[in-house]
């Protein structure tokens, strides 16, 4: 297997991640951010869940909205300001108050979707930072957890937003 | 009752191999390893004793503990380290835990799957614990010279009979390492109300890492210089593959390879298909767009929804079952002297696992041996497959054992590890395997489709006095019920019932099927417990009142057998559940209370729900749950998986059923097989009965009441009597 043949037809991209420029070889054209993120930037806490935008496991912050990554063609990211769950907590690595939260709340069972979950979190507490039920419900309702985490979820949220 | 009358599963071999069930373990740099050795619970007599849990204390006084069984969510890399440093009276803020390499000789079987970690591991994991603080004690009375007996230990540390004078672990480590090793059996284990660590809300070990996005899961490996795979597999089960357009796929961009592999075995081992390798998971994907393969389906499945229903239909029309599975008293003479009978017909269809993490494995095929990184709840079966698949020697395959982003049951199957195997042997460097989403949705191992014939027998006083159930399920091999279609023993009401008969139907089926999350119990629950409150209705009498009557006196169902269902156990968590619920007040027009008992895996639960409807609108307001598993380990974890066994039932009988048509499955992702969400999750509170029976497992017995109880409230909010799931079919919408 040699190099050109991997990297014939495709590119080399960079972008703005977690406030540095980032490399990632070997982009097809269209590729969804979240493959360009896992496989090419080794960032795999956003995750892969269904590939059409309906689980959220693949939530990021694309200049500070959240989007979800498997719907968003690397070209539409390239130029923008991307934060994954590995660039949530501070830089000196003071977790963000909605992680505290949900290692205080216990909230995960696999694990899986969290990251997704807090990325929604972070978005909506940073619009709305004292969220009623209803703004939880709302901002949340594109994130599946499987294992039924939703109570803590909750919970989770509204913590972190009393010590914001 | 005491927990002494109670012996946990193991306890056996405990008493077998009590002489060489410690040895130390000389640790580089001084301190305390003690290797505990049990046999694996199938090995022979012939075989040599093997380490199944590794303890560490290191002469800091940091304490390292291996966990050994995979961890899906359900708790148990947090839940069994707890038992050994409850015992050990480690400081658990010091204690560290490390996944243990997969090693069946050494550690015993380690796999996740039946609720079973805790009840197979609860007495050995205690003598570890056990074992190691007698050790440091025993270091620290010959370093005072004081009796053992007259020194205690708190969070990590010997103190001395003054009550001031203090050791840490760490300090005594080395000196520990000298002690005697102690024969178990003469080890005093804390009794309950000693202990500091278990009971207690303990936050799940790998949190921190998840919240960070810390590479855990099978899907995040990234071995240097991998490359990614995905697997195009017939659409029909047993499908072969009769020619690609391979080298059009080969072209496409970041194509490094594309190539057809042979089937082995049954669908559980490696289906045949077309594996494309590509420099990313997305180039790969894209190109299996262009993927056509002409698939030889000559003997591949023609399995179809509407004809399942048709037969199933006809063979409830056509009376009893032809085989009859269990039969008590005298069924005849009860529904002939009957006051009244009731009949009904309860159905439930086929259900993917979707666990959020689709299947994937990493596989590296270098100089003779293969590396597995794999998310699997039965990794040493995986083991086994990957060197049935590749002919390698099981000796020259490693498996790293990852934390693993649901099972459910899924992933006790090993199928996307042998194809994971399979590719690696052709390709030169490291291979992940991704299944997207579609992949994971139209080959699952399904949880099986059922129907029900419910006839019951009544009394002028409205006791139940005769039960028979027709059902109505499948065969692969034209003898017995597949995997999770079979009616099991003990299945409520039986032993609860004087004249009880069930009957049953086997219609041959391809499709694959496998365990789902409480199998069988997900589905006969919703069928009997239904049934139960159909009756309470009939008769005219609460149903509260009429279950605990069916409980009866209080004893175990099967004598002998903590495993079986205890009456007693029963009534107090029927009885609790209705208390904490308000069984019995007044609700307002359109709400409704619903109650549902099952046990299952050695778990006692009841369950209320109480909902509204609103037109076709349906809203679950709150769900009380009430368990009896014995002592709780990990209280935070126990609620979570009570919390998340009651969502994960909702959003089974909301909408979720997978249908057949021609041998495929027509949903794809989750906008065809929908899981709940956020807006429509109840309010759950947990209660547990902690007994002092043996302690037993939670990640599965909380599930299968929930159905019921909320199908009795839809009832009690509305007349409307849910006998088929999903509620979508009655046009309900949560």
């Amino acid at each position: 297997m040699s190099e050109p043949l991997a990297s014939r037809g495709t590119r080399t991209v960079t972008l703005s991640v977690n406030g540095r420029d980032q490399e990632a070889r070997n982009v097809i054209p269209g590729t969804p951010l979240l493959w360009v993120l896992r496989d090419g930037m080794g960032l795999p806490g956003t995750k892969y869940g269904c590939g059409l935008g309906l689980c959220g496991a693949c939530t990021v912050h694309l200049d500070g909205e959240p989007v979800r990554s498997c719907q968003v063609p690397v070209e539409e990211a390239e130029g923008r300001r991307i934060t994954t769950i590995e660039g949530l907590a501070g830089a000196d690595g003071t977790l963000h108050p909605l992680q505290e939260a949900w290692v205080a709340a216990d909230v995960p069972q696999c694990g899986y979707c969290q990251a997704g979950q807090i990325m929604s979190a972070a978005a909506l507490l940073a619009r709305t930072p004292a969220p009623t039920d209803a703004n939880i419900d709302a901002a949340m309702a594109g994130n599946l957890c499987r294992c039924g985490t939703y109570v803590r979820i909750r919970a989770a949220i509204k913590s972190a937003a009393s010590r914001l | 009752m005491t927990q002494a009358q109670f012996p946990a599963a193991g306890a056996a071999q405990d008493a077998l191999s009590r002489r060489s069930f410690l040895s130390r373990v000389a640790l580089a740099g001084g301190g305390l390893a003690l290797a505990i050795h049990l046999p694996a619970p199938r090995a022979s007599a012939a075989e040599p004793f093997a380490p199944n849990v590794f303890l560490q204390i290191d002469p800091s006084g940091a304490v390292t503990i291996l966990s050994k069984n995979p961890e899906i969510g359900q708790g148990v890399k947090t839940s069994m380290p707890m038992i050994i440093a409850e015992e050990l009276d480690a400081d658990w803020a010091r204690v560290a835990v490390v996944q243990a390499p997969i090693d069946e000789k050494a550690f015993g079987r380690q796999f996740a799957g039946g609720s079973t970690a805790i009840p197979m591991n609860w007495d050995r994991l205690r003598r570890a614990g056990a074992a190691g603080r007698a050790m440091l004690v025993a270091a620290a009375a010959r370093q005072w010279s004081v009796a053992p007996g007259a020194c205690r230990t708190e969070k990590g540390e010997v103190v001395h009979p003054d009550g001031r004078t203090r050791l840490g672990y760490g300090a005594l480590a080395e000196a520990a390492s000298r002690e005697e090793v102690p024969d178990p059996a003469t080890l005093t284990l804390k009794a309950r109300a000693d202990w500091r660590l278990l009971g207690q809300r303990i936050g799940g070990v790998d949190n921190p890492a998840i919240v960070t996005g810390e590479p855990l899961f099978g899907i995040d490996q990234q071995p240097d210089g991998l490359v990614y795979a995905v697997y195009a597999r017939c659409p029909a089960t047993g499908g072969r593959v009769r020619s690609a357009n391979l080298d059009a796929v080969k072209a496409e961009p970041g194509v490094l390879d594309a190539f057809v592999i042979e089937p082995v075995g049954g669908a559980n081992v490696l289906r045949g298909g077309v594996a494309i390798v590509a420099s990313s998971t997305f180039a790969a994907i894209a190109a299996k767009r262009r993927l056509t393969v002409d698939w030889d389906e000559s003997e591949a499945s023609t399995d179809d929804s509407e004809d399942f229903d048709r037969l199933m239909g006809a063979a409830l029309d056509g009376g009893p079952g032809a085989e009859t599975v269990a039969d008590q008293g005298d069924v005849e003479a009860a529904f002939q002297g009957a006051a009244k009978t009731v009949s009904a017909r309860y159905d439930y269809p086929f259900l993917a696992h979707a666990p959020l993490e689709p299947m994937n494995c990493t596989a590296h095929f270098a100089d003779g041996r293969l590396t597995l990184w794999a998310p699997t709840q039965t990794p040493g079966s995986a083991i086994t497959q990957a060197a049935e698949v590749t002919g390698l020697d099981a000796g020259a395959i490693t498996l790293h054992q990852t934390r693993v982003g649901g099972g459910f049951g899924r992933r006790l199957m090993n199928d996307y590890v042998s194809e994971a195997a399979a590719i690696a042997m052709k390709v030169s460097a490291p291979v992940k395997l991704q299944w997207t989403r579609e992949d994971d949705t139209a080959h699952d191992f399904y949880r099986v489709a059922g129907r029900h014939g419910l006839e019951a027998a009544l009394d002028a006083e409205g006791r139940v006095i005769g039960w028979r159930d027709h059902f109505v399920s499948f065969t692969h091999d034209g003898k017995g019920p597949v995997i999770g279609g079979e009616t099991r023993r003990g299945t409520f009401p039986e032993g609860l019932v004087p004249n009880y008969r069930v009957t049953q139907t086997l219609l041959p089926l391809r499709t694959p099927t496998g365990w789902w999350r409480a199998p069988a119990s997900n589905a006969l629950a919703f069928a009997v417990q239904g049934f139960v409150h159909e009756l309470a209705v009939a008769a005219g009498r609460d149903h509260l009142e009429l279950l605990l009557e069916l409980c009866g006196e209080p004893r175990w169902l099967a004598e002998g057998n903590p495993n079986a269902l205890h009456t007693g156990r029963a009534r107090a968590v029927i009885s609790l559940a209705a208390e904490k619920a308000g069984w019995g007040r007044s609700l307002p027009a359109g709400r409704g209370l619903g109650l549902a008992f099952y046990f299952s895996h050695a778990g006692h639960v009841a369950e209320v729900a109480e909902v509204s409807l609103e037109g076709n609108r349906l809203t679950v307001h709150k769900v009380t749950v009430a368990a009896d598993v014995g002592p709780v380990v990990n209280l935070s974890g126990a609620e979570n998986q009570v919390q998340g066994s009651v969502i994960d039932g909702l959003s089974a009988m909301a909408a979720q059923e997978i249908t057949l048509r021609k041998g495929r499955v027509r949903e794809t992702n989750f906008h065809q097989y929908p899981i709940l969400r956020i807006g429509a999750a109840p309010e759950v509170e947990v209660h547990f009965i902690e007994s002092d029976f043996a302690p037993t497992g939670l990640g599965e017995p909380a599930l299968p009441p929930l159905a019921p109880a909320v199908a009795n409230a839809i009832f009690a909010a509305s007349g409307i009597r849910i006998r088929e799931l999903p509620l979508r079919k009655a046009g309900l919408q949560l």
